[in-house]
C-alpha cells in the first residue's frame, strides 16, 4: 500500500472536479460480453465514463492455425482456412486455393473463375449484412438486425443449395470449384439478389436519417489516413477515412479485372461513415454479383474444376497471394519445400490488423462511444486470434 | 364494516390491476415488436399465439436460484427490487379511471404520485451500488444522472396543467379537462411523456441498462425472483406512465359513446404501444446527450408551456 496522506480538501461553491478525490478505475470489457463478438478482451482505464487508456488483448480464441496448416496437405488446409473469419468462409478459402494454384502454374476453367467471383461477392454481401444488423444493436437499435437477417437468410438458401453449408462452404478446390452449379441455381440466385436489393432499403431508412443515430456515430472514433497507413488498416474502415484502396480494382484477382468494380470511399473516418460505406459495398456487390449470373449464363457448357493428382505436391518456392475479404485485406504467404504439406503458411487476416488501432482511437472517448466504435471496427474475433 | 369492505375491495382491485395490467403490456410488447421485425413472436406458449409467455417466463424465474454476490451489500441487494417496483403499485392507487373510481382521492395527488415516483428510481440506484459490480456501479451511476435531468422537465410539465385545471387533484383535473386542452397542453404531454420515458429507463433512454455496454446495468447481478420484480416494475411503469399522461393531457375518461374506464383503457394503450414503438425504432441515446436533450429542449420547452398555460389562464379568467 501506498502512504497516502490525508490531505485537507475545501470543496465550496465552485468546486471542479479536479479537487474532488477521484480514483480511475479498471474495466475489462470482455472477454465475456455482449459487445466483443465473441472473446476480445478490452482493458479500460476510466474515469468517471471517459476512457484513459484502452489496451486489446487477444488471444483467447488462438487455435494455432498457422502452425496447423503446416500438418495437412493442400486439400485439408482449406477446411481450415476458411473458419477464422467465419463469416467469409468462401473469401478465405479463395486466398489458400489462389496461392496454391499460382505455385502449381494452374490455370482454372473459366466458369470457375467466374463462379468464384459470384460466390465471393455473394458471400462479402453476407458478410456485411450481419455487421449491418449488429451494429445498430450495439447501439440500442433491436430492429434492424432482424431485418439483415431475413435478408441474410435469403442469400444464405442458394449458398446452402450449392454448397450445403451455411457457414463454412468448403466449395473451393485446387483448380476449381467442388462441384458444377445446379440445375436452375442462376435464376434462383438471380431472385435472391434481386430480393435483397428490393428490401435493403427498409434497413436504410430504419437508421441512416435517424437523429439519435447521427448523434452517436458522427465525429465519434474517428481515424485519419496516417493511423491507418502506421497500423496496416484495410477494408471498408480503410476506406471511411478516405483511402482509396481495393484489391478487387487495384490489383485485380479472378475475375474482377473484367468487370467494373466501384471502390465505395467516404471522407470522415468516423463510425458513421464507416457504416456508409458497409452499406454502399454491399449495393455494389449485389450489383458486381448480377454482372457475374449474367455473365455465367452467357458462358458454354464446360468443366468447372480440374483433375488433381492422388498426391498434391506443390513445387519448392513461395508466393504471396492477396485478397479484399470483406473486413479488408486476406494476405496468404505460402512457402513450400516441395512436399505435400506447406512449409509455412503465414495468414495476414484482416481483423488482427485492424482491431490494433483501438488503443489509439479509445482514449478520450466515453464507454458508450467505445461500443460504438468497437461495432464500427467490424471485426471477427476467429479472424484477429486465427 | 361498509367502509372496510370499501378498501378491501378497492385495495384488491389495484392489486389485480398491477399484477394483470403490466402482463398484457408485456405480451403486446412481445407480439408487436415481433411483428414489426418480420417475425411472430411468442407462439407456443399456452396455445393460441402464445398468449401463456409471461406466465411462461414467470415460472420460470420463479424457480431459479436466488444469487447474490459474495461482494455484494447483502441487504441493500435484497431489497432493491421493491424499492423498485412498490412505488408504481401506491402510485396506480391514486389514479383515477373514472368518475369516482380511484383507489385513494388525494387532494395533493398529482404532487403524491410525482414524489413517489422519484423513489422508484432509487431501487436501481441502490441495486447499482450494492452488486459489486463494476457494471452495476456505472449503470447505477447513469441512472443518478438520469434523475437529475428528467425530474424537472417532468414536474414542471405536469404543474402546467395544474396550473389550467386549477387544482392539484387528479379527478379534479380530469373534471376540469376540455377537449381544447389537447392543443393548449400538446407541448406539456410531449415532454411530460419523454421525460416519463427516461425516468422508466425506457428506450431511447435506457443507457442504464444499455445491455450492449453495461450488460444490464444494475439489475446484472440480479437472477430469479428479484430480476422478475425489476422487469415487472418496468412494465408496471408503463402502465403508470401511460395512464398518468392519459389522466394529465388526454383528459382520462373523457370519450365519446363508451363508458369511461374503457376510454381511460384505450388510451393506456394506445399511448403503451407508443413506448413500444419507440423501443423497436429508436437507438439509444449516449448519456450526455439526455443530459442535452433535457436541459436545452425538454426544460425550455416546459417553460415555455407553462408561460402559455398561464397567459390563457389569466385570459379566460
Amino acid at each position: 500500500m501506498t502512504e497516502h496522506e490525508p490531505r485537507e480538501r475545501i470543496v465550496g461553491i465552485g468546486t471542479g472536479v479536479k479537487e474532488l478525490a477521484t480514483e480511475d478505475m479498471v474495466l475489462n470489457i470482455g472477454p465475456q460480453h455482449p459487445s466483443t463478438h465473441g472473446v476480445l478482451r478490452l482493458r479500460l482505464t476510466l474515469d468517471g465514463e471517459r476512457i484513459s487508456s484502452a489496451e486489446p488483448i487477444i488471444g483467447y480464441m488462438h487455435r494455432g492455425a498457422e502452425k496447423l496448416f503446416e500438418v495437412r496437405d493442400y486439400r485439408q488446409i482449406i477446411v481450415l482456412a476458411n473458419r477464422h473469419d467465419w463469416l467469409s468462409a468462401f473469401a478465405n478459402e479463395l486466398g489458400v486455393v489462389i496461392a496454391v494454384e499460382r505455385m502449381l502454374g494452374m490455370e482454372t476453367p473459366v466458369r470457375a473463375v467466374w463462379a468464384r467471383t459470384l460466390l465471393a461477392e455473394l458471400n462479402r454481401v453476407l458478410s456485411h449484412l450481419m455487421f449491418l444488423g449488429s451494429y445498430p444493436l450495439e447501439l440500442g437499435a433491436i430492429t434492424p438486425v432482424f431485418y439483415a437477417f431475413r435478408e441474410r437468410e435469403t442469400l444464405q438458401a442458394v449458398m446452402e443449395e450449392i454448397s450445403g453449408g451455411r457457414m463454412h462452404y468448403m466449395f473451393n478446390r485446387v483448380g476449381g470449384l467442388k462441384e458444377d452449379l445446379p440445375a436452375g441455381w442462376l435464376s434462383r440466385t438471380a431472385q435472391a439478389v434481386a430480393d435483397v436489393r428490393r428490401r435493403l432499403p427498409d434497413i436504410e431508412n430504419l437508421l441512416l436519417g435517424n437523429d439519435i443515430f447521427l448523434a452517436r456515430t458522427r465525429g465519434i472514433g474517428v481515424l485519419d489516413r496516417d493511423t491507418i497507413m502506421q497500423y496496416g488498416v484495410s477494408g471498408p474502415i480503410a476506406r471511411a477515412s478516405g483511402v482509396d484502396f481495393d484489391l478487387r480494382r487495384d490489383e485485380p484477382y479472378l475475375a474482377y479485372g473484367e468487370l467494373p468494380v466501384k471502390v465505395a470511399t467516404r471522407t470522415a473516418g468516423d463510425c458513421h461513415a464507416r457504416f456508409q460505406v458497409l452499406f454502399e459495398q454491399v449495393k455494389i456487390s449485389l450489383d458486381l454479383a448480377d454482372a457475374c449470373l449474367e455473365r455465367l449464363r452467357e458462358l458454354p457448357p464446360g468443366p468447372i474444376n480440374q483433375r488433381l493428382p492422388k498426391v498434391l505436391k506443390v513445387p519448392e518456392g513461395h508466393t504471396y497471394a492477396w485478397t479484399e475479404s470483406p473486413l479488408g485485406v486476406n494476405g496468404y504467404y505460402l512457402v513450400s519445400r516441395g512436399e505435400k504439406t506447406p512449409w509455412r503458411l503465414k495468414l495476414r487476416s484482416a481483423s488482427f490488423n485492424n482491431i490494433q488501432v483501438l488503443r489509439e482511437m479509445l482514449p478520450g472517448h466515453l464507454v458508450a462511444d467505445m461500443i460504438a466504435i468497437l461495432g464500427s471496427m467490424f471485426f471477427v474475433v476467429g479472424d484477429i486470434d486465427k | 364494516m361498509a367502509e372496510v369492505l370499501d378498501a378491501v375491495v378497492r385495495l384488491v382491485v389495484i392489486v389485480a390491476v398491477f399484477l394483470v395490467l403490466p402482463l398484457v403490456v408485456g405480451q403486446t410488447e412481445h407480439k408487436v415488436m415481433a411483428h414489426m421485425q418480420a417475425r411472430l413472436g411468442p407462439m407456443y406458449a399456452g396455445g393460441f399465439h402464445g398468449w401463456a409467455q409471461l406466465i411462461a417466463d414467470g415460472v420460470k424465474f420463479a424457480q431459479k436460484e436466488d444469487v447474490i454476490p459474495a461482494a455484494a451489500d447483502r441487504r441493500v441487494f435484497a431489497i432493491a427490487p421493491g424499492v423498485a417496483l412498490v412505488p408504481y403499485l401506491v402510485v396506480l392507487a391514486v389514479i383515477p379511471v373514472g368518475p369516482g373510481l380511484i383507489g385513494a382521492d388525494i387532494d395533493a395527488g398529482l404532487f403524491f404520485v410525482l414524489a413517489v415516483l422519484g423513489v422508484g428510481v432509487l431501487g436501481s440506484i441502490m441495486a447499482g451500488w450494492s452488486s459489486g459490480n463494476k457494471y452495476s456501479v456505472l449503470g447505477g451511476m447513469r441512472s443518478a444522472a438520469q434523475l437529475m435531468s428528467y425530474e424537472l422537465p417532468l414536474v414542471l410539465a405536469a404543474s402546467s396543467v395544474a396550473m389550467a385545471a386549477g387544482t392539484l387533484s387528479l379527478p379534479g383535473i380530469v373534471e376540469a379537462w376540455q377537449w381544447w386542452w389537447l392543443p393548449w397542453q400538446a407541448i406539456g404531454g410531449v415532454v411530460f411523456f419523454l421525460a416519463g420515458l427516461a425516468e422508466l429507463r425506457r428506450p431511447p433512454f435506457d443507457m442504464p441498462i444499455a445491455e450492449s455496454e453495461l450488460i444490464m446495468g444494475p439489475m446484472t447481478e440480479y437472477t430469479g425472483m428479484r430480476f422478475a420484480l425489476f422487469m415487472l416494475a418496468e412494465y408496471a411503469g408503463i402502465v403508470v406512465l401511460s395512464a398518468l399522461t392519459a389522466v394529465l393531457f388526454l383528459g382520462g375518461w373523457h370519450g365519446p359513446l363508451l363508458p369511461g374506464p374503457v376510454w381511460m383503457l384505450i388510451k393506456v394503450f394506445a399511448l403503451a404501444f407508443v413506448v413500444i414503438w419507440l423501443r423497436v425504432s429508436y437507438p439509444r441515446l449516449r448519456e450526455d446527450q439526455l443530459q442535452k436533450l433535457a436541459w436545452i429542449g425538454l426544460v425550455p420547452l416546459a417553460l415555455v408551456q407553462l408561460a402559455l398555460t398561464g397567459v390563457v389562464t389569466l385570459l379566460v379568467a
